[in-house]
C-alpha cells in the first residue's frame, strides 16, 4: 500500500483536451473574436477518442479544441490587434459621445489594422501546402466577386475578389490547364490542374442572389478575408513563375474605361490575353530514360507518355476554331473554356468591350447559340448550343455536332468527375462516349441491333405458338380417349457440366467456411455484403429505371410515326 | 396622540419659510405689492386649499377667501343669460370672476397663433451691419489696439519650438499615407519544407468538398430523375437524412436554368463545417471480405460423410417424433404422433412390424447391447418394453427368457412406477413389459450395458423428473432428491458411471458411484433441446432452441468450446457418430447438418469442428422440420425424422 491516490482526470486525454469556453475564457476574448481567430489560424475542434473521459465523466455534448492548438493561440499578435481594435471603437465612441469631432477624425485615421501574411506563411510552409487548400478559397472568391455592390459586405473586398478571381482566370488560360468543365444545377465547377494539383471550384450562375437571413455574413467575410491574402500570395507566385509582373498592368486606348473596375475586370477576362506571352514550350516533365529500368518502369514511363500526349492533344483542343457568342450565352465562362483550349472568342460589340471581329466575319467556325431559332444563318459555320463546347472538354475530343444544332433536344450532360468502379451502374450515354473516345462508331450498329432484336422477338412468338399448338394437339387427342401408348424408350445420359459442378462445389464450400465465421467476423463480413448488395441493387434500379423510359419513348415515337 | 396634527402643522411651517423668503425678495425686486400677495397666494393656494383664507396680508393677517355661493344651477344660469360669458374666467387666486377687456381677449388670441404678444414689435426691422469689411472713417470704438497683436507670443513660440525640437529629434514623424490595397510578394521565397511546426502532427486537413455527380447536371439522364414517389419521399424527409441535398431537375437548354437558391447557404455551412466541425482521424478498414472466411480444410478431404438423400421411409400419417437404430444397423424404429411405432428394414425401406400403442410415441430407444433385442417406446405416462422379435431368433428368445426369468423378490417395496406384464394381444405384439409412471414420459435413453433404463419426466422444481429403471430386477429409483429446473433429456455417460442431465441451461454431470454432482456445464443458450455424448466421452455437444448448437469439451472449460450457430430455427436433435468423426444436428429449418468433428488423443488439441455438408429433404410441416436424427451404428449414413411423417436416409 501507500502511495497517494491517483485522482481521476488529472492526466492523460482528459488534460489534452479543452472545451470551447474554457479557451476562450483563457485567451479572454469575446465569442466573435474567438471565433475569427479559429477562423484565421485554422482552429478547429477535435473530437477526442474517448469523449466520456475527455468530458470527466458527462456525456453531454461539448466541443473541445486541442489545448496546444490553444496554447499557440495565446502566442498570436493578432489577438493583441484584436484587443486595439476593441479600445479604438471605445474611443470613437467616446469621442462622438462627446461631439469631439477632431479626435474622432484623428482615430479614425489612425484605426488599427492587422495582416495576415504570417498566418497564410504559417499555415502554409511551402507553396504546394497552399495550392491544395485553394479549393473553397476560390469558391469563396468566386461567389463574393457576383455579389451586389450594396449592402452585404465592403465594396472593396467585393472588388478584391474580383480582380482576384480574374487573375486566376488569366493564369489558366494562359497554361491551359483547365480539365474538366461541369454545368451543374448549382453553379459551374472548373477542374484545373495547376503544379501537379487538381484544382475544382465552383462559380456560380449570372444572377442576382436573394441573400438569406439565416446566414451570417461575418463568418463569411473573415473567411473571405483570410481567402483573398492567400489567393493573392498565390497568384503573385503564379504569375512570377510565367515571368509577369503581378498585379498586371493593364493598357488600353481609353483611360476612362479603366476607371470603371466592372469594365476593367471584364476587359481583363477578355483582352489580357495578347498581353501574356505564349505557355513555355518545352514538356513539363522531360521524359528522362533510366538506364537498365526495369520492364514495369518502361511500361509506367510509356503510360505516363501516352497521358502526357493526350492532355497536349487536349490542351489544343480548340486550336486554329473561331467561336462568335450570341448575345444570350453565359460569355465570361465560355470565353473562358474555349480560350483555355487555344480557341478565338469574340462577341458582339455593343455587349462588352474586348470583341475583336463581327458577326459577319467569314471566317468563324461556330457560333454559339442558346435560342430556338434563328433567323439569319451564314452557310459556312456550325451553330450550336453551348452544351457543346462543355461536352468537348469534358470527352476531350471534338464531338459530332449535330447532335448540339440549335433548336435539338440535347443530349444528356454527364458529370466528368465520376468514375465508374466495376459494378457501379454506368448510363447508357457515358458508354457511348467511351465507345466514341476509342475510336468506334456505335450508332449504327445499335440500330442495327435494335431491328435484329425486333426479329428475333417475332421468331420467339412464333415459337410459342408453335409449342402451343402442340400442347393443343395433345389435349385434344386425350379428349379423344387415345391414351398415348406406354413405351420404354432408351434413357438419355445427362450431361454433366463439370465447370458448373465445379462452381456449386466451391459455393458451398465457401457457404460452409461462412457459417464457421467467428462472431466478429461475421459482423463485418455482414456489413461489406450488405454494402455490396445495396450498391448492386441500386445500380439494378437505376437500370430498370432507365429500360423502362427508354421504352417509353420508344413506344412515344411509334405512335408519333404511325400517325 | 391627539398632539400630533398640531405637530404637524408646526413643521409645516417651518418649510414654508424658505420660500417665503424667496418670494418675498423677488417681490421686492419687482416692487409690486400685487405681484407680492400673487406670489404668496401662488406658493400658498396649494397648501391652503383646505382652510378658508387663502393667503395672508403684509400685517399678517388672513385674507379670506370670497363667499362663494354659485351651484351648477347658477352657473347654467349664468352661461345662458350672459352674453359676455365666454369672456368671463374664474381667477382661482382670488376666488373671483374677471371679465376680460377686447385688449386682453385680442392678447390671448395673439399668443395662440404663436404671434409676439406686443401689436407694435416688428420682427422684420432692417439689420444694420455695424461691423463690415468696410473701414469707417470713424472707429466704432476708440480704443487703442493692444500690445499683443502687434508683438509676437512668446507662449507660441515656446510651443512651435517644441514641435519644430520634436521634429527635428524625430519624435514626431509626417503621418504615413494609408495603404488601401493589400500587398502582396513572394511569401514563399524562402520555403522550407521542413519547417513544419509539431503542431502539424495533430493537423487533419479537411476533406475537400465532395465532387458532383451526374445528377447534379442541368440536364441529367432521365433515369437520374426523381419519380413522383422518390420526390414525395424526399420532401417528407428531414433534410438531415436526405441522400441527396436537392431534387434533381432537367433544363431543356443552359439559357433555362436559374439560380441555385442555396447557393449562398451551402457556401456557408462548408465555412461552418470548416472551423465548427470536429475532426477526427478515422481508420477506414479496407478488408476484403474473402480474407474474413477462416481457412477451413476441404470438405472433399474429410470424407467419408453422408452427401445425398438416397431412401425415404414412407409409412407415418404423422411427424415423427422420434427414431432409434439397432445395434446391428439392420433395423430402424420410428414412433410417431399417429399412435404407432414401426419397425423398419433399412436397407429396403421395408415396413416390417407396426404397432399400436395408446398414444403418441414421445421417444423410442433401442438396447445398445447387442444380446439384447429389446426397444423401449414411452407413450403417454407409460413406457413399454418391446422384443421386435427381427434379426437373430436366438437373440429374440435369450431376451424373452431374459425378461420371464425375473423372480419376485420376498419383500415387495412401494415402487412409484408400476411393473406390469402384458398379456394376449399386446404380448403377441411382442410388448415384454409395461411400466406406469405417475408423470408423462417425454425421453427414454439405455446405459451402454442395456440393462438401465432412464426415463424423463419433465416438471418444474419437481423431485420426481428422472427415474432410472434396472430391468433385470424390475427396480426403479428416483437418484435425485431435489431437481433445479425442469429436465429436458438426459443420458448415460458410455464409459464412465456417469449421469448427464440437461435442464433449460445447464447440463450437470452426476457421478453415479459417489453419488455427487461432477460438473456443471453451462450451455449459454435459452433452452436446451436435446444433447449428444460422444463415444470417447469427453464431448458433449448441445443443440438449442435458440438456434444454437454448443460443444463442451470436458477437459477444458464449462463453457462451450464452440458455439455453432448455422441453423436458422430451432435445433431438435444432435447426434454423433460412433466410430466415424462426423455429428448432426437437426431443425426446424428442415435441414441436417452434418459436421466433421474430429477429436484428438492428444489433449493439447483442440477438437477440429468443420461443418461438411447441409442435407435438405423435409418438408417444412406446421412450422416443424426435422425432429430428430440418428447415425448408423457402423456406416457413415444419417437418419432423419420429419414433420412431414417421413423417415429419410442420407448417405
Amino acid at each position: 500500500m501507500g502511495g497517494l491516490q491517483k485522482k481521476k482526470y488529472e492526466s492523460g486525454s482528459a488534460t489534452n483536451y479543452i472545451s470551447r469556453n474554457k479557451a476562450r475564457k483563457k485567451l479572454s476574448l469575446s465569442l466573435a473574436d474567438f471565433r475569427r481567430l479559429c477562423i484565421l489560424k485554422g482552429i478547429y475542434p477535435h473530437e477526442p477518442k474517448h469523449k466520456k473521459k475527455v468530458n470527466k465523466g458527462s456525456t453531454a455534448q461539448r466541443t473541445f479544441y486541442l489545448l496546444k492548438d490553444i496554447r499557440f493561440l495565446m502566442h498570436e499578435p493578432i489577438v493583441g490587434k484584436f484587443r486595439e481594435y476593441k479600445i479604438f471603437v471605445r474611443k470613437l465612441r467616446k469621442a462622438y459621445g462627446k461631439a469631439e469631432w477632431g479626435t474622432a477624425e484623428k482615430l479614425r485615421g489612425n484605426k488599427p489594422g492587422y495582416k495576415l501574411d504570417h498566418i497564410i506563411k504559417e499555415r502554409y510552409p511551402t507553396f504546394i501546402d497552399a495550392l491544395r487548400d485553394v479549393d473553397d478559397a476560390l469558391s469563396m472568391c468566386f461567389l463574393f466577386s457576383t455579389f451586389p455592390r450594396t449592402g452585404k459586405c465592403h465594396v472593396q473586398t467585393i472588388e478584391l475578389c474580383r480582380r482576384l478571381s480574374v487573375e486566376w482566370m488569366n493564369y489558366i488560360i494562359t497554361l491551359r490547364s483547365l480539365r474538366k468543365v461541369f454545368l451543374s444545377i448549382k453553379g459551374i465547377y472548373y477542374q484545373a490542374e495547376v503544379l501537379g494539383q487538381i484544382i475544382t471550384w465552383l462559380v456560380p450562375y449570372q444572377f442576382a442572389h436573394d441573400h438569406p437571413t439565416d446566414v451570417d455574413y461575418r463568418v463569411m467575410a473573415t473567411f473571405t478575408e483570410l481567402y483573398t491574402t492567400l489567393l493573392g500570395f498565390i497568384n503573385f507566385r503564379l504569375y512570377q513563375t510565367l515571368n509577369l509582373v503581378y498585379p498586371p498592368k493593364v493598357t488600353h486606348s481609353q483611360p476612362a474605361v479603366m476607371l470603371h473596375f466592372d469594365l476593367l475586370s471584364d476587359y481583363l477576362t477578355s483582352a489580357l490575353l495578347p498581353f501574356l506571352p505564349p505557355r513555355f514550350a518545352e514538356p513539363r516533365w522531360p521524359p528522362v530514360p533510366r538506364p537498365g529500368g526495369l520492364q514495369e518502369d518502361g511500361e509506367k514511363l510509356a503510360e505516363r507518355l501516352k497521358a502526357r500526349q493526350d492532355q497536349d492533344r487536349q490542351e489544343k483542343l480548340f486550336e486554329g476554331l473561331k467561336f462568335f457568342l450570341n448575345r444570350e450565352v453565359p460569355r465570361e465562362s465560355l470565353a473562358f473554356v474555349l480560350r483555355c483550349f487555344g480557341a478565338q472568342v469574340s462577341w458582339d460589340k455593343s455587349l462588352c468591350i474586348g470583341s475583336t471581329y463581327d458577326v459577319t466575319d467569314e471566317t468563324i467556325t461556330h457560333h454559339v447559340v442558346d435560342r430556338p431559332s434563328l433567323e439569319k444563318q451564314y452557310i459556312n459555320r456550325y451553330y450550336v448550343q453551348p452544351q457543346w463546347v462543355y461536352d468537348c472538354v469534358n470527352a476531350r475530343m471534338l464531338l459530332p455536332v449535330e447532335d448540339y444544332f440549335v433548336g435539338v433536344t440535347l443530349p444528356p450532360h454527364l458529370s466528368p468527375f465520376v468514375e465508374e468502379k466495376e459494378g457501379d451502374y454506368v448510363p447508357p450515354e457515358k458508354l457511348k462516349l467511351l465507345a466514341l473516345q476509342k475510336g468506334e462508331r456505335p450508332e449504327q450498329e445499335e440500330e442495327e441491333e435494335e431491328e435484329d432484336n425486333d426479329d428475333s422477338e417475332e421468331e420467339e412468338d412464333e415459337d410459342q405458338s408453335d409449342d402451343e399448338d402442340e400442347l393443343k394437339g395433345m389435349e385434344e387427342k386425350q379428349a379423344l380417349g387415345k391414351a398415348s401408348s406406354v413405351k420404354v424408350t432408351p434413357g438419355e445420359a445427362k450431361p454433366v457440366n463439370r465447370q458448373r459442378a465445379e462452381q456449386e462445389a466451391k459455393a458451398e464450400e465457401k457457404r460452409l467456411a461462412v457459417m464457421m465465421m467467428k462472431k466478429r467476423d461475421k459482423y463485418l463480413y455482414d456489413k461489406i455484403m450488405f454494402g455490396k448488395k445495396r450498391s448492386v441493387r441500386e445500380a439494378n434500379k437505376m437500370s430498370a429505371k432507365r429500360k423502362a423510359l427508354d421504352e417509353a419513348s420508344k413506344a412515344n415515337k411509334k405512335k408519333k410515326l404511325k400517325k | 396622540m391627539c398632539l400630533e396634527p398640531a405637530r404637524l402643522s408646526h413643521s409645516l411651517h417651518i418649510t414654508l419659510c424658505p420660500s417665503l423668503s424667496i418670494s418675498l425678495f423677488l417681490s421686492l425686486s419687482l416692487s409690486l405689492s400685487l405681484s407680492l400677495s400673487l406670489s404668496l397666494s401662488l406658493s400658498l393656494s396649494l397648501w391652503l386649499s383646505d382652510y378658508p383664507h387663502i393667503g395672508y396680508d403684509l400685517d399678517g393677517k388672513k385674507i379670506f377667501k370670497p363667499i362663494r355661493n354659485k351651484d351648477e344651477l347658477d352657473e347654467f344660469l349664468d352661461k345662458m343669460e350672459n352674453p359676455d360669458y365666454w369672456r368671463t374666467i374664474h381667477d382661482k387666486m382670488t376666488g373671483t370672476d374677471v371679465c376680460l377687456s377686447d385688449e386682453q381677449v385680442d392678447l390671448v388670441h395673439r399668443l395662440q397663433q404663436g404671434k409676439f404678444g406686443d401689436v407694435n414689435f416688428n420682427e422684420y426691422e432692417p439689420a444694420i451691419d455695424f461691423f463690415s469689411n468696410e473701414v469707417m472713417i470713424h472707429p466704432v470704438t476708440n480704443r487703442p489696439a493692444d500690445k499683443r497683436s502687434f508683438i509676437p507670443s512668446l507662449i507660441e513660440k515656446e510651443k512651435v519650438g517644441k514641435l519644430v525640437h520634436a521634429i527635428k529629434m524625430g519624435w514626431i514623424k509626417p503621418r504615413r499615407p494609408k495603404e488601401t490595397a493589400p500587398q502582396y510578394y513572394d511569401l514563399w521565397a524562402k520555403e522550407d519544407p521542413n519547417a513544419i511546426l509539431g503542431r502539424h502532427k495533430m493537423h487533419i486537413p479537411a476533406p475537400k468538398m465532395r465532387l458532383p455527380g451526374h445528377e447534379e447536371s442541368y440536364n441529367p439522364p432521365p433515369e437520374y430523375l426523381l419519380t413522383d414517389e422518390e420526390r414525395q419521399v424526399w420532401e417528407q424527409q428531414d433534410p438531415d437524412e436526405r441522400k441527396l441535398s436537392f431534387l434533381p431537375q432537367k433544363y431543356l437548354s443552359l439559357r433555362a436554368v436559374p439560380a441555385f437558391s442555396r447557393f449562398i447557404q451551402e457556401r456557408f455551412e462548408r465555412c461552418l463545417d470548416l472551423y465548427l466541425c470536429p475532426r477526427q482521424r478515422k481508420m477506414r478498414v479496407n478488408v476484403n471480405p474473402e480474407d474474413l472466411i477462416p481457412k477451413l480444410p476441404r470438405p472433399r478431404d474429410l470424407q467419408p460423410f453422408p452427401t445425398l438423400q438416397s431412401l425415404v421411409y414412407h409409412g407415418h400419417s404423422s411427424l415423427i417424433r422420434s427414431i432409434s437404430i439397432s445395434p446391428s444397423g439392420q433395423w430402424l424404429v420410428s414412433g410417431s404422433d399417429d399412435c404407432t411405432v414401426r419397425f423398419w428394414e433399412v436397407c429396403t425401406t421395408r415396413c416390417l412390424k407396426t404397432m399400436e400403442v395408446g398414444g403418441p410415441v414421445k421417444s423410442v430407444a433401442w438396447n445398445p447391447a447387442p444380446s439384447i433385442s429389446l426397444v423401449a417406446v414411452s407413450y403417454g405416462e407409460n413406457v413399454i418394453l418391446v422384443n421386435p422379435g427381427l434379426g437373430d431368433r436366438l437373440i429374440c428368445s435369450a431376451t424373452d427368457q431374459l425378461i420371464s426369468s425375473y423372480e419376485e423378490p420376498e419383500e415387495v417395496k412401494d415402487q412409484q412406477v408400476q411393473w406390469a406384464v402384458p398379456e394376449g394381444k399386446a404380448q403377441e405384439q411382442g410388448q415384454r413389459l409395461i411400466l406406469t409412471h405417475p408423470k408423462a414420459v417425454k425421453q427414454v435413453s439405455w446405459h451402454g450395458r442395456g440393462d438401465y433404463l432412464a426415463c424423463v419426466m419433465p416438471d418444474d422444481g419437481s423431485s420426481l423428473q428422472v427415474v432410472i429403471h434396472q430391468v433385470s430386477r424390475r427396480r426403479t429409483q428416483n437418484p435425485f432428491h431435489r431437481n433445479k429446473g425442469a429436465v429436458q433429456c438426459v443420458s448415460f455417460h458410455p464409459s464412465r458411471p456417469y449421469f448427464l442431465v440437461a435442464t433449460q441451461r445447464y447440463v450437470r454431470v452426476y457421478n453415479l458411484i459417489k453419488q455427487e454432482l461432477t460438473k456443471k456445464l453451462m450451455a449459454n443458450c435459452k433452452w436446451i433441446s436435446s444433447m449428444a455424448v460422444h463415444p470417447g466421452g469427453d464431448n458433449v455437444i448441445c443443440g438449442s432452441y435458440d438456434c444454437r448448437l454448443a460443444w463442451f469439451d470436458l477437459d477444458l472449460s464449462t463453457k462451450p468450446y464452440k458455439v455453432l450457430r448455422h441453423h436458422k430455427k430451432a435445433l431438435r436433435g444432435v447426434a454423433y457418430h460412433k466410430h466415424y468423426p462426423l455429428f448432426a444436428s437437426g431443425s426446424d429449418d428442415g435441414t441436417v447438418i452434418v459436421c466433421h468433428g474430429m477429436v484428438y488423443n492428444d489433449l493439447l488439441q483442440n477438437p477440429l469442428i468443420v461443418p461438411v455438408k447441409v442435407l435438405k429433404g423435409h418438408i417444412i410441416t406446421h412450422d416443424l422440420g426435422v425432429l430428430d436424427v440418428a447415425f448408423h451404428p457402423t456406416q457413415p449414413w444419417v437418419f432423419s425424422s420429419g414433420a412431414d411423417g417421413t423417415v429419410r436416409l442420407f448417405t
